[in-house]
């Protein structure tokens, strides 16, 4: 069963990223289910991703902590939250 | 875009997280002690640590795992215990002291940031092992790192037991003295209430009330700073318009609180009991519910209009809250403690926000007179007159009220004492002092009013 994830970058936008993150989770056997990025104001990119998990080679903590050091090297801020918390907050 | 929520929806979930302080104040497991006591005060004690360390074990970890699921902090783990005083029938003072220690070297083992339940519920009078509880709470306070101590003095049942009251100005001198080294932050440990819930994670008033199932989890939301984010795109809206945009945010902090509850239920295998919708401030700027008000339109808290648009803060977090949990309880309630909330320091320091005008406050708000900081000579008349007013609001009102107030030891008006922390700083603030001997002295109890004749 797909156990289902929202990553969120934030940050500068710059050539890369989406490879970049994408990169991570394809070494971690993550599937990437769908993806949405804008640009809010001026120049902050923001991308979201939703992807399963379920399959992933590493346990969830190891996994964010993957993409957080990524997100450090690019400069970005990567948020990595089960999708629940966003059924809780905006779906009743 | 087939995601089954919009990126606006996910970026407000990250910006309230990232931003605007949005975290769960609190998770507190309720323990039932009642199994635990033993006319020797060892085996108690040892069945104490055994009870404690066993369903505790987890908490910690559990926390911390839910915490990164759902990238959303849990500021507080802590525990709550039935009212120790009940656990024995004869008891001295060092018998007491003794279960202190059991209980902080077991909150200790099992890592926990506070534990409830040194408490007392004297409301009508007190049991001999009760009368000693409280004797030895300025030394249980003084010598543990993480025991919270409450003694509940009056109810819109019983009436005030003044006794009591005149008791706790003593025990709250006392408690400032023996912890004068640190600002008196004994006292910030130490709440004297009217109509204590049974089921409040908050501290330092949380215990297990008898009521209470063997083992339950309570779970305290916070989130002042997204209201106040809310309000920002409020202006010149009419303040049912501003009502309805507090429900609204209050419904989403309140739903993750819920998520965190529920969860931590299922790891832990502990019932989950309730969620407090309690606006519960920080130190950190923004996260300040004086800050909220003031968004709302009070150009200084403390000044007139301020209780007003609290009432109508209280109500709306309320009504967005009710609707988001299956089961709401514990306090419930705008907060307003001044040394905890940025806002009401900077209030309390430029000389808008009075005792009197907080006492007011209180009449419409969750709890009560909370962390603050009064002079360090004030008499225990004194203190335990402003507890008598204090609980005659939650008496009359059928509401729960408190009192956390320090004597700042050696200190005077306008001088500050700083805890760190969550505890926060707050300037000393004047009081009328020395008017109030003779009607505490009478003693006695002042008799249940007619709103508590509702049978």
């Amino acid at each position: 069963m797909a156990e289902k994830v929202v990553i969120t970058v934030l940050g500068k936008d710059r050539v890369g990223i989406v490879a970049e993150i994408s990169g991570v989770l394809y070494q971690n056997n993550v599937n990437i289910l769908d993806i949405n990025q804008k640009i809010l104001g001026e120049e902050i990119f923001a991308m979201i991703m939703l992807v399963d998990i379920s399959l992933c080679k590493v346990s969830f903590a190891e996994l964010k902590e993957k993409l957080e050091e990524k997100g450090q090297e690019l400069g970005l801020k990567v948020m990595t939250q089960h999708e629940d918390i966003f059924k809780f907050m905006h779906r009743i | 875009m087939t995601l089954e929520f919009s990126s606006e929806e996910i970026l407000e979930t990250v910006e309230m997280i990232e931003v605007f302080n949005l975290d769960v104040r609190t998770v507190t497991m309720g323990i039932n002690l009642q199994d635990c006591a033993h006319a020797e005060p060892k085996k108690a004690g040892e069945k104490i640590r055994e009870k404690i360390t066993r369903l505790a074990a987890r908490l910690r970890q559990d926390a911390k795992d839910i915490e990164l699921k759902y990238g959303i902090p849990i500021v507080n783990v802590r525990i709550a215990v039935t009212p120790i005083a009940n656990l024995l029938n004869e008891a001295s003072v060092d018998d007491l002291l003794y279960l202190a220690q059991v209980l902080d070297s077991a909150a200790a083992e099992v890592d926990i940031d506070f534990l409830g339940g040194y408490s007392a519920l004297v409301q009508k009078g007190f049991t001999s092992a009760e009368r000693a509880l409280i004797d030895s709470i300025p030394h249980a306070l003084s010598h543990t790192e993480r025991i919270c101590s409450s003694v509940n003095v009056a109810s819109t049942k019983a009436g005030i037991n003044m006794d009591a009251v005149y008791l706790m100005g003593k025990i709250v001198k006392e408690t400032a003295t023996l912890t004068a080294d640190r600002d008196g932050i004994g006292c910030a440990k130490l709440v004297v209430f009217a109509n204590a819930v049974e089921d409040n994670p908050f501290m330092a008033g949380a215990f297990h009330g008898p009521g209470e199932p063997e083992a339950v989890i309570n779970v305290g939301v916070s989130g002042p700073g997204v209201i106040r984010n809310v309000l920002e795109r409020m202006e010149g809206a009419n303040l049912g318009e501003v009502a309805e945009a507090i429900k609204k945010a209050a419904f989403k902090i309140t739903r993750v609180g819920e998520m965190v509850g529920r969860e931590l239920s299922k790891r832990s295998g502990v019932t989950f009991g309730i969620l407090d919708i309690s606006l519960a401030p920080t130190p950190a700027v923004g996260d300040s519910v004086a800050d909220i008000l003031e968004k709302i339109g009070i150009g200084k808290v403390g000044g007139p209009g301020s209780t007003a648009a609290l009432a109508m803060l209280n109500d709306a977090v309320k009504k967005g809250g009710a609707f988001a949990s299956s089961y709401v309880g514990g306090l419930s309630g705008a907060f307003i403690p001044v040394s905890e909330d940025a806002g009401m320091v900077r209030a309390a320091a430029e000389g808008w926000l009075s005792l009197e005008k907080l006492e007011a406050m209180t009449a419409v708000c969750s709890l009560g007179l909370d962390m603050i900081a009064v002079p360090g000579d004030t008499t225990p008349e004194t203190i335990s007159a402003i507890i008598a007013d204090e609980m005659a609001i939650g008496v009359i009102n059928n509401k729960t009220t408190g009192v956390r107030i320090i004597p700042a030891p050696n200190k005077g008006p306008g001088e500050w004492v700083n805890f760190g922390g969550l505890l926060g700083k707050a300037p000393v603030l004047p009081l009328k002092d020395g008017a109030a001997e003779r009607f505490i002295r009478r003693g006695g109890r002042i008799p249940a009013p007619l709103q508590g004749l509702n049978n």
